[in-house]
């Protein structure tokens, strides 16, 4: 009866989940599904049709498919490399009382639009911007604005706080006494983050990181105002093809094309880090 | 394997002693953790720190594992200073409170961490070996492959014992080891803890609050209050010649009996109790003697104690006796515990062997009795 009656509330729990997302996750999909099988009418838009054309042609937006394959990577990586020293500092050696300042100040920046945070590195990194002051010391002829670096530089900007809380959270939660048990032990400070603090904290390296990469596949804001239509993402292919040239059936097969990598990407990697058992063991103490 | 020595009196080479204090102080900011401290372990002894929770017991040990330095004096192992060696270098192991296992490493590797820090790094067949041999010494044959959240407290606490020992310490600290272990386990272990030292024979130093345990297990205690050791000795002096009413009340149990002293040689002090009782008593060995007018108290173990029916005649060699009712009697088996309330000297407990019950046997809880000692038997020692 008990049983029945709570299986009953689970239902009831998670109905209004499921109709979000069949309504605003499945249904959108099948449509665009459904759409990159079409035609282009003749006044752009869609016009039923059962074609593989418009996978076809892909290679037309080859660039776009390669500069988010290297760059969301490479962005992850470049936010990665900064954020572990900046979590480590900030759950191991910085005193409790300055911690929760620092945190806050790696929050603060997302209490204004990031649209407003990247314009402003239109004009940090742009003629005005760094290269300025280069030139002002005698560098000269440095072009950073609407390069894969400026777009680079504002992924690790955008990305950095996303990076570094998950990461802090699970080195925070790395025992004391187990670094000094390695200490105890014989390993130096060294060997003991490398055997002790690092493996502990990769549950956590592998979420942001996870977190980070899938935002970035469909980032378009950043490549649009600091690559400036140079450095093109599929984000900003979309954007394209769906709201300038009204080619849905095309935009709808660029999208399905990006939705399938992305997925074979995710549980590649899911698997290489969750292995059961692996990450059991970290997260049962 | 060293020979044992606990003798302290015939040891003068300090290459004896595994671990020295010298006048050590420990600051952790304002407060004093541990004061002009002053220690010597003999090699291959099991030592026990003593104390209430935050007398500095684990401060002392984390000074001998070297994660603090000591704000003044100097940690000798075997007469050489050990003050600025990183714990990484420390001939010196610790089995942690909380244990403090790898998580994310297995049985096998946990057991394998010490030894796998060496360089060169034993080979893999060796190390295997001695793994293997560590969980025998430990009794948990075959758990090389268990991962550390499938393992019990009891099974934790060997874990982290076989990654200590395999080591080979000089010193191997144990910071209260069995505290998170259920009565039973705790008895258990302890009497494992007991012969495994003797079987590696290193020196053990234990940390605990629980005197029992310390008295079952040492072969020498130190008694320790506010950040300072009040007395070392074998569990037979520290009960037998207790310095101070700290001692004597932290080591086994005792009756007191407090006043001012009201006359004082050499040898022995009279107090006289707020009811006009004149108690006599000599100093424990090594004890501080007394002045005329100072309070004092004079201590007396249960064991002391007799007591015998009022028709009974008085025991010989008794020196005191007073009157007083009997409100509980406690069989423990080997000997009767009775609870006696006087009039003059409050509550009193005396045990009575098994071999001594002929005069005791029928006497019951509401009886009236007389009860007595002899004055060589009591302590005297200033009231702290
Ligand atoms: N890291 C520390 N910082 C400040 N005070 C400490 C620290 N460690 C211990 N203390 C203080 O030092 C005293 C002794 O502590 P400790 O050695 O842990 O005692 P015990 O192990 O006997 O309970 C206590 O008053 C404790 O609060
Ligand atoms: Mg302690």
């Amino acid at each position: 009866m008990a049983k029945k009656s709570s299986s009953y509330v689970t239902t009831l729990l998670l109905a209004p989940m499921a109709i979000w997302m069949t309504a605003l996750l499945i249904l959108p999909i099948l449509v665009v599904l459904v759409y990159s099988f079409g035609e282009l009418a003749e006044m752009g838009g869609y016009k039923p049709a059962f074609t593989l054309a418009q996978y076809a042609n892909l290679p037309a937006r080859l660039t776009a498919f390669k500069n988010t394959l290297v760059l969301a990577p490479a962005g992850t990586l470049a936010a990665f490399l900064i954020a572990y020293p900046l979590a480590y500092y900030l759950a191991r050696t910085v005193e409790p009382r300055r911690r929760m300042i620092l945190l806050t100040l790696v929050i603060v920046p997302f209490w204004t639009s990031f649209l407003i945070r990247t314009y402003a590195w239109m004009f940090i990194l742009g003629g005005r911007g760094i290269p300025a002051l280069l030139e002002f010391i005698g560098i000269e002829g440095v072009r950073l604005l609407n390069t894969p670096t400026a777009v680079l530089i504002g992924i690790v900007y955008g990305y950095l706080p996303l990076m570094v809380f998950p990461i802090f959270v699970s080195l925070e939660k790395v025992d004391e006494s187990l670094l000094e048990a390695s200490n105890d032990l014989g390993a130096s400070p060294v060997r003991t983050f490398l055997q002790v603090t690092l493996p502990l904290s990769l549950p956590g390296v592998a979420t942001a990181c996870m977190i980070v990469f899938i935002l970035l596949m469909g980032e378009f804001l950043i490549p649009a105002l600091l690559g400036g239509g140079k450095v093109f993402f599929i984000g900003n292919a979309l954007v394209d093809l769906f709201l300038q040239s009204r080619n849905w059936p095309f935009g709808s097969a660029v999208a399905i094309t990006l939705v399938v990598v992305m997925l074979v990407i995710v549980s590649l990697y899911m698997r290489m880090i969750f292995k059961p058992g692996k990450t059991q063991d970290v997260s049962m103490i | 394997m060293e020979p044992k020595n606990t003798d302290l009196s015939t040891t003068n080479n300090h290459g004896d002693f595994d671990i020295e204090f010298i006048n050590v102080t420990k600051h952790y900011g304002d407060v004093v953790a541990l004061n002009d401290t002053n220690l010597k372990i003999p090699r291959g002894s099991f030592h026990s720190l003593l104390g209430p929770s935050g007398c500095g017991k684990t401060t002392s040990l984390r000074l001998i594992a070297g994660f603090e330095q000591p704000t003044s004096g100097d940690v000798r192992h075997r007469g050489v200073s050990m003050v600025g060696i990183p714990a990484y270098k420390r001939p010196v192991n610790m089995v942690f409170q909380h244990y403090a296992p790898f998580p994310h490493l297995n049985v096998e590797e946990n057991i394998s961490y010490g030894p796998r820090q060496r360089s060169p790094k034993p080979p893999k067949q060796e190390l295997k070996k001695l793994v293997g041999e560590m969980l025998e010494l430990v009794r948990l044959p075959g758990f090389q492959n268990r991962r550390i959240w499938q393992l019990s407290g009891g099974q934790l606490q060997r874990i982290v014992l076989a990654r200590a020992l395999i080591n080979r310490p000089a010193v191997l600290l144990l910071d209260e080891p069995l505290a998170a272990l259920d009565r039973k386990l705790r008895r258990e272990m302890q009497m494992e803890l007991q012969s495994l030292q003797r079987e590696v024979g290193i020196t053990f130093v234990l940390v605990t609050h629980d005197q029992e345990e310390a008295l079952s297990m040492s072969d020498t205690i130190s008694i320790m209050r506010d950040g300072g050791i009040v007395q070392t000795g074998t569990p037979s002096e520290l009960y037998d010649t207790p310095v101070d009413r700290y001692v004597a009340d932290f080591v086994g149990e005792s009756n007191f009996f407090s006043g001012i002293v009201s006359a004082a040689d050499s040898a022995q002090a009279t107090i006289q109790t707020k009811t006009e009782i004149s108690l006599t008593a000599p100093y424990p060995e090594g004890g501080k003697h007394l002045t005329i007018g100072q309070r004092g108290a004079i201590a007396v173990r249960p064991e002391m104690v007799l007591i015998w029916p009022l028709t009974h005649e008085q025991p010989k060699d008794i020196d005191f006796s007073v009157k007083g009712r009997i409100t509980n009697r406690i069989y423990l088996g080997h000997q009767a515990e009775f609870r006696v309330v006087t009039d003059s000297l409050g509550e009193i407990l005396a045990r009575i062997p098994k071999t001594a019950e002929a005069v005791t046997r029928d006497l019951a809880p509401g009886d009236e009795i007389l009860l007595g000692w002899q004055w060589n038997f009591g302590l005297a020692m200033p009231d702290a």
